[in-house]
């Protein structure tokens, strides 16, 4: 296996020195062993912490209960109930981000004066912290000061005031609109540039041929952007799976088990009751089952790579 | 075909367009008109839409009255040390990712891809622990450290493509005219890549800017990032939203306008890998 490939290409074919064969290990050491201490060390504990009965401020009474703390979680129905509410927040989420993604990029791609200025008003949601979204919109949804009720009772939609946050049936629904609202920006500028990347000649020929504006949508954009929409949707449902800091704060996972999903619980578990073994668990069977989702993302990535 | 007319163009273009602009901008102006409201207005009439009715009075109680600024600067060292260490390790491992060819790149290109998939909530965990056997927690240098989790990845990813796309011939002809290695990267690639080692600190400045959990469960006493300080903001009794709102418009800011001012080039970086598919 050649290690470099020779400056010129008529060069003789001279044994590489030992110096630059370990040239790139030596260049990649520091970032390959950080994360080594950082993230893979942390995760091996994290599996070993799961075979185990550990609730950290009685350390002594920690004891090695093999899979015991996974027996537990499927005879758990709040683990039943976060899963669900796992699938409503993936299954609504970036579907919702997606749609209202695709159609700003649409309306992007137009010509109109302020399209600069537009695109990066419509980023704003974006770099916003996510403590700050969350807390935002707690003060809009708020049942007795909220705006939002403000507005829907002035236009007759509502006759009382909504509990938005309070209500179990509704919580978990409100989430997931603050949520498409903080990520449609995400689709719509990866989205923007694969339309960029579609050929005006390609419109031009279809709108000789007498393609109507939906056929010329459905053969010519769609297509061109498929690639685009399968990496960040694939990209959006690990980043929505994992991000549970906004439901944290805007619910803390309430009312009663309403706004769990599997990461939430798993966090709650561990800060409240500080109870890191079963807390753990959560993680790690989270963790396997987005496992999948993953996989099939790097599939994806590095099969680009390898171009 | 026909030229579209300028009122056709407004109803199906500027129009939506407006309307999409606001959906995306009014929660953050109504958090802004809520800061500019003082407390007692606040209660008695709800927030002030006209400017009349506004004052600086929750920014001044900001300021005065809580340790905002000290959270401000607490952020501040965290993020410039994410920035630190993640460049300061991912250059040179972009560097061999898009130079060599060498056994083993593959895999470990994507054990940098596989860490940024990985849940927090498992790695937050087992780094509670850790640190606090090694008492680094509620420091700036553990926060750094967990900050580096998401960065490093990031940053090896970025700079991988930024790298790749400089000629090789470049480096090539500075290593004929005597350069070694690592003088062509620190003299030829290192200059070339510079805006893009730029944005991408930039936006690491800005996830470490905003990160929530990991403030809060690693520090959080001593050493308080302003995501955890515009919580506190939340008063004992009820929720103080004016105070509230100025905190997280001050708080916002630093991110917010780093965002604005190199949105385009980060988009670029961050949509090249997603279109090329």
């Amino acid at each position: 296996m050649t290690a470099t490939t020779a400056p010129l290409s008529t060069a003789v074919t001279i044994p590489t020195p030992w110096s630059v064969r370990l040239m790139p290990y030596m260049l990649l050491a520091p970032a390959v062993l950080v994360t080594l201490f950082i993230v893979f060390f942390p995760m091996m504990q994290a599996v070993f912490t799961s075979l185990y009965d550990l609730v950290l401020w009685k350390p002594n009474a920690s004891r090695f209960v093999g899979f015991g703390n996974y027996a537990k979680l499927f005879a758990d129905p709040v683990f039943w109930m976060a899963l669900g509410n796992t699938a409503i927040w993936i299954g609504l989420t970036v579907p919702l981000q997606m749609g209202l993604g695709l159609l700003t990029a649409l309306l992007l791609n137009r010509e109109f004066p302020w399209r600069g200025l537009a695109r990066a008003l419509i980023i704003i949601p974006w770099a916003l912290p996510s403590v700050v979204i969350a807390l935002m919109w707690r003060w809009i949804y708020d049942p007795n000061t909220g705006v939002l009720n403000d507005i829907l009772l002035y236009l007759s939609v509502v006759q009382s005031a909504v509990p938005w946050l309070a209500d179990p049936r509704l919580a978990l629904y409100a989430i997931i609109a603050t949520l498409t609202w903080q990520g449609f920006p995400f689709f719509a500028v990866m989205i923007l540039a694969g339309l960029q990347g579609i050929p005006k000649s390609h419109y031009e020929a279809a709108s000789i041929d007498g393609a109507s504006a939906w056929r010329q949508f459905v053969h010519i954009t769609l297509p061109g952007i498929a690639p685009v929409l399968a990496t960040a949707g694939l990209l959006r449902v690990i980043w929505v799976a994992n991000s549970m800091d906004v439901i944290f704060v805007m619910t803390g996972g309430g009312p009663g088990y309403a706004t769990h999903t599997l990461p939430l619980y798993a966090f709650v578990r561990a800060r409240q009751n500080l109870d890191f073994g079963y807390g753990t668990t959560i993680a790690v069977t989270f963790t396997i089952l987005l496992g999948a989702i993953v996989a099939v993302y790097l599939a994806r990535t590095m099969r680009e790579v390898e171009r | 075909m026909n030229k579209p007319s300028t009122l056709r163009r407004i109803l199906t273009t500027d129009l939506p367009v407006l309307l999409i602009v606001l959906f995306a901008m009014a929660p953050f102006a109504w958090m802004v008109l809520t800061s500019l409201t003082p407390t007692a207005a606040l209660n008695a009439t709800g927030v002030s839409v006209s400017p009349a009715g506004w004052s600086l009075d929750n920014y001044v109680r900001l300021l005065r009255q809580t340790s905002f600024l000290g959270n401000m600067l607490d952020s501040l060292i965290i993020a410039c040390g994410t920035v630190v260490l993640g460049l300061a390790v991912a250059v040179t491992a972009a560097y061999a990712f898009s130079r060599f060819r060498f056994a083993g790149r593959k895999l470990l290109m994507l054990q940098f891809l596989l860490i940024n998939m990985f849940p927090i909530v498992l790695l937050i965990l087992p780094l509670f622990v850790l640190m606090r056997k090694a008492g680094i927690l509620d420091t700036h240098f553990g926060l750094i450290l967990a900050n580096a989790t998401v960065a490093i990845p990031f940053a090896v990813w970025m700079l991988t493509s930024y790298v790749g796309a400089i000629p090789k011939s470049l480096d090539e002809a500075a290593m004929i005219d005597g350069c070694s290695r690592l003088t062509a990267l620190r003299r030829v690639v290192l200059p070339l890549t510079m805006p893009g080692i730029i944005s991408t600190g930039i936006y690491i400045f800005i996830t470490a800017w905003n990160e929530y959990l990991y403030a809060l469960t690693l520090g959080g006493k001593n050493v308080r990032p302003v995501t955890v300080a515009i919580q506190t903001l939340i008063g004992e009794y009820q929720i103080e939203w004016g105070l509230l709102a100025a905190g997280a418009v001050v708080g916002a800011m630093p991110a917010t306008l780093l965002f604005l001012l190199v949105q385009r080039r980060l988009i670029g970086g961050l949509t090249q890998g997603a279109v090329k598919g």
